[in-house]
């Protein structure tokens, strides 16, 4: 079940164009896109390469401003500044390598001045959520990737998100890492009652984890397909041997191929480009 | 599994034999042998006058290696900080750090004259531009993606610099600072050995002079034992921040 309807995030014709330096084209990487992502909705965004998966997440996050359109968290617009209960884990390795495990997840918490109990509480709980309990005074260079991708997420759970923005966070790792880092991060998103958006290039993770998938076009990257996967809450990794797993990811793979022999064909012409 | 120390004690019992070798390839009167050359380090370090050339060394050493490291982290973080700035200064500082510092000497001499300063100044040149070039590099190389943590954990800019981009950086800016102390100690003892009135590098100097083999090795292995020493000490340092990354 739904954990809540509310809308929290809104999009409304949010267009990016990044202005060209030097005399070139500027490139329009993104948009309009209109969305509305429920409170407490696990949405994913598939789509080929380049096709600015991450200009999405970006304007989502804060981090980069819409060129055009509105972006609204919670009512209020996102211009360019990082809202208060948003928290993002990147696909590249992000952990400090400078602090051990417990530390790192204690970072955020430290800097907003909290409690030294309340804090050992949350970052406790984090740890064993994310399974990185007997890993507390590890240092980041012991670990595997897929560990260190639990101490970012654990990292920014910790500051107890009410959107977790994941951008290919399991990217690097084995396809076997992934299903189950999958399933631990639905039990996070369970407990949490957190909202999810989740950037990701592999079919088969969104179509299993997500509510609602939306297909974004080779660039300038537009919503062409979101599609409703009805899931029950309380899924994990094995609905991959249901039926209409097989159908939803299929369905995903369809809108995006011919998206992909796009985005392929535009890299190849801007190369040409760069060669006259 | 090979243990380290043993590597470490099969090295120096390798070189050891070498310099035995050489010793009775070219005779004592061009390289002494180990047992000689050791008893006259040991003899050394009990004198008074060794410590006054030691002081003398030590002191200029460490003036050019402060010299160094405040002068070349200053430098390195204002260009690091700045892309622009690194982009123009890049070119600018490699040239620099290649040419031969030796050939400034004559400058140098003109400048400070001999003693304390010209030693200083010749110590630093060689130090601070390996310390600014990494410093600026390791601001540079700090991985975007801390950044956008950074970013997202809403941090004040002096938080963001001072607790994610100064750790982050640290083990790239300590490795210049090692290898900057390594040319400052070349540079300081270089100068010493051409134009000064006291220091080991004067001593080593004198010892030439008089065909006093034993001494010059003597001095020599000392030399050596203080140079690695130092190295080691910094590079445990640094190993120490890199916390096995």
């Amino acid at each position: 079940m739904e954990a809540n309807l509310e809308v929290q995030i809104s999009f409304r014709g949010v267009t990016k164009i990044f202005p060209g330096h030097d005399g070139q084209v500027d490139v329009h990487a993104l948009g309009p896109i209109d969305i509305d992502i429920r409170s407490g909705e696990f949405f994913s965004v598939v789509g080929p390469s380049g096709c600015g998966k991450s200009t999405f997440l970006d304007v989502l996050s804060g981090l980069t401003a819409a060129t055009a359109g509105t972006a609204r968290f919670e009512g209020k617009s996102l211009a360019g500044r990082v809202p208060e209960g948003v928290g993002a884990v990147f696909q590249q390795d992000a952990s400090f390598f400078w602090l051990n495990v417990w530390d790192n997840v204690a970072f955020g918490l430290h800097r907003k001045g909290m409690a030294a109990a309340e804090i050992k509480r949350r970052v406790d709980h984090a740890l064993s959520l994310t399974g990185l309990a007997g890993f507390a005074r590890a240092y980041p260079a012991q670990l595997s990737g897929g560990m260190r991708q639990r101490v970012c997420i654990a990292r920014t759970l910790v500051l107890e998100p009410k959107v977790l923005l994941l951008d290919e966070p399991f990217g690097a790792l084995d396809q076997q890492t992934r299903l189950l880092m999958g399933d631990e991060l639905l039990r996070v998103w369970r407990e949490t009652e957190a909202t999810i958006v989740l950037i990701t290039h592999a079919l088969d993770e969104a179509a299993m984890l997500s509510d609602r998938v939306a297909v974004m076009s080779a660039r300038p990257g537009r919503f062409i397909d979101i599609v409703a996967t009805g899931w029950s809450r309380s899924r994990d990794s094995t609905i991959v041997a249901d039926e209409r797993f097989g159908a939803i990811t299929a369905r995903l793979w369809s809108t995006l191929r011919t998206e992909s022999i796009k985005a392929i064909e535009q890299g190849a012409s801007s190369l040409n480009a760069v060669k006259a | 599994m090979k243990s380290k120390p043993l590597d470490f004690l099969a090295t120096g019992v390798a070189i050891l034999l070498l310099w035995q070798g050489l010793c009775w390839l070219v005779g004592p009167d061009v390289i002494s042998s180990p047992g000689d050359t050791l008893a006259r380090a040991a003899m050394l370090v009990v004198t008074r006058a060794f410590w006054g050339h030691a002081e003398a060394t030590l002191s200029a050493f460490a003036l050019a290696s402060l010299i160094s490291i405040v002068g070349g982290v200053t430098i390195g973080l204002c260009l690091g900080l700045s892309r622009f700035a690194a982009e123009v200064a890049d070119p600018i500082l490699s040239t620099l750090y290649s040419i031969p510092k030796i050939t400034l000497y004559p400058l140098i001499l003109l400048a400070f004259g001999l003693g304390l300063s010209a030693k200083v100044a010749f110590g630093a040149i060689h130090g601070i531009f390996p310390v600014t070039i990494f410093t600026m590099n390791a601001i540079r190389n700090v991985a975007p993606v801390y950044h956008r943590t950074a970013l997202m954990m809403r941090l004040p800019w002096y938080s963001r610099a001072a607790r994610i981009m100064a750790p982050a950086a640290l083990p790239e800016m300590l490795a210049g600072v090692r290898i900057g102390i390594s040319l400052t100690l070349l540079g300081t003892l270089i100068g010493e050995l051409f134009a000064s009135t006291s220091g080991i590098g004067f001593a080593l100097m004198r010892a030439m002079d008089i065909h006093a083999v034993v001494d010059i090795l003597a001095l020599t292995v000392l030399l050596f034992g203080f140079a690695i020493a130092v190295n080691a000490a910094f590079w445990l340092v640094e190993r120490w921040v890199r916390h096995g990354s």
